[in-house]
């Protein structure tokens, strides 16, 4: 799934100031179950909103999606879209610029950082698994993603600054993704794979900006 | 004129390399009195790569500095900064100007250096980048093209002894080795016992590649602290730490620089190893008192 932060409200605030119509409007889906972008959180960020602009100076309405990366779903808001000047969306960046896309005219505006593709570790917290490079390699690492687990994307084993106990160099909260791909592996009996040589990795397996065109089904 | 390092790494003598750290500026004055200080009293000079993460003098700059002075020197290259391309254009500019060695090595992460928000780049690893030098050594480029003049590169690397777990660091030392390297400069050790462990493992797979131990006096109690908190993969054990804290204030510099020697005397007696590399981040003026203190060619 997207996770998502949201952004400081002071940030929020200064790119709102200049609009007195405002939706707010969250996603039901990824940024949903990370605690940023659901109904909660919209409600809460509306009601800070109305009580940091005086009363007369602003109308924050709300309003929830079940996923703002879909145009259908997008467009059955039309209507309430249409009584405001600017769009606050609590949905990733993929939310943001499908609703940008699908009223064109209205001003929309991120109310989050989308920060990585991950999953809830256990209640409240959220970590990096997938960095989407297009040239999955978890075949070979016992499951755990050394392109994004690993703080520099090592593809053959560990730097030198692992901290004591399997920890990465830079935050000892996190564990060396090579570490836990040595465990993994050797206890799959299959150490073999670490052993072996990769060659760089190929970092244009997507042509940036992606786009995948099937045939239709 | 120094002689090239490939020649001393072909001798049995213990070799001795130390490493100089460019200056922040473009002032080279003082890197300049480093590199007449010590270019006749060791085999190769190491010069550093934005070590720790921290924007200097390039070393490139600097191994030409070590050059035109008279002195041999070993490029580090680091893979933090720079993608394959770069990398390839500033070996084929190195190997042009006479610079012949190249240590190949990882890079410390952005995050512990004093460019925080810069994008890492990380395009290879240090092991593709033995690889890649071994490449151009037999006159191609990466992707098979053929260069008008290729490079002959001696070439080295790193490794952490005391890395802990060491089995997955053994195995990247492994495939290091597997991909061609003529000698080993290792992090800055304190326990023996990891260097040996690590000796061990290297003269099963590889009875030619030289190992020479990283050692970086600790020269007062801050300098430890800091090196424990902020150097990655660094260990300075609380012995060590006791010992200068037991050491009368005036006397401590003396006493890491005795007991830096001492390492060095039993390395070089047992012949644990095939050298040492020393480093001094910052404070090179002091290595030839290392150096007398260890008896060699001080």
């Amino acid at each position: 799934m997207i996770i998502a932060e949201r952004k400081p409200f002071k940030e929020i605030k200064e790119m709102l100031s200049p609009y007195k119509r405002i939706l707010v409007l969250g996603c039901g889906t990824c940024t949903a179950i990370c605690w940023a972008g659901g109904e909660k959180e919209v409600g809460i960020l509306a009601s800070q909103l109305r009580l940091a602009f005086p009363k007369d100076k602003i109308s924050v309405l709300e309003g929830m999606v079940q996923r703002q990366c879909e145009k259908e779903m997008v467009t059955e808001l039309k209507d309430k879209v249409e009584k405001v000047e600017a769009i606050l969306s609590l949905a990733c960046g993929i939310g943001v610029q499908t609703l940008a896309q699908v009223f064109e005219g209205k001003p929309v505006f991120p109310g989050l950082n989308t920060t990585f593709l991950g999953m809830p570790e256990k209640e409240g917290l959220w970590v990096e698994m997938c960095g989407a490079c297009g040239d999955c390699v978890l075949d070979r690492t016992g499951g755990i993603c050394h392109i994004v687990r690993c703080a520099k994307g090592l593809l053959n084993g560990p730097c030198g600054g692992v901290r004591r106990g399997g920890k990465c160099e830079i935050d000892p909260e996190k564990d060396c993704a090579w570490a836990l791909i040595y465990r993994q592996l050797e206890k799959q009996g299959r150490l073999g794979l670490m052993q072996k040589y990769y060659p760089p990795k190929n970092y244009r397996a997507v042509k940036r900006p992606g786009r995948i065109q099937t045939e239709k089904a | 004129m120094a002689k090239p390092f490939r020649e001393a790494l072909r001798t049995n003598d213990f070799i001795v390399t130390a490493e100089v750290t460019p200056v922040k500026g473009s002032d080279v004055l003082k890197i300049v009195e480093h590199i007449e200080l010590l270019k006749d009293k060791v085999d190769a000079l190491n010069v550093t790569d934005n070590q720790g993460s921290v924007m200097r003098y390039p070393s490139l700059g600097a191994c030409l500095l070590v050059k035109e002075h008279g002195g041999e020197p070993i490029l580090q290259v680091t893979c933090r900064d720079r993608n394959r391309l770069a990398i390839q254009a500033d070996l084929l500019f190195a190997w042009s100007r006479g610079i012949a060695s190249v240590l190949c090595l990882t890079g410390h992460s952005i995050d512990i250096g004093d460019h925080k928000e810069a994008k890492p780049v990380f395009d290879l690893d240090s092991v593709q980048l033995i690889h890649l030098v071994h490449i151009l050594n037999s006159g191609e480029d990466m992707v098979g093209n053929k260069l008008i003049g290729g490079t002959d590169f001696c070439i080295g690397t790193s490794v952490n002894p005391s890395s802990d777990p060491i089995e997955p660091q053994f195995i990247k030392v492994l495939k290091k080795i597997e991909a061609g390297v003529d000698f080993i400069q290792t992090q800055a050790i304190y326990e023996l016992d990891d260097l040996k462990r690590l000796m061990e493992f290297v003269r099963k797979v590889d009875g030619k590649v030289k190992v020479l131990a990283g050692i970086l006096p600790i020269i007062d109690l801050s300098m430890a602290k800091y090196i424990s908190e902020n150097v990655p993969g660094i260990f300075v054990p609380q012995n060590l730490i006791d010992e200068l804290e037991q050491t009368p204030k005036d006397k401590v510099a003396s006493k890491g620089i005795e007991l830096a020697a001492k390492t060095i005397r039993r390395l070089k007696e047992e012949k644990i190893c095939d050298g040492v590399h020393i480093m001094f981040t910052g404070r090179e003026e002091r290595i030839p008192e290392v150096l007398e203190a260890a008896g060699l060619r001080g």
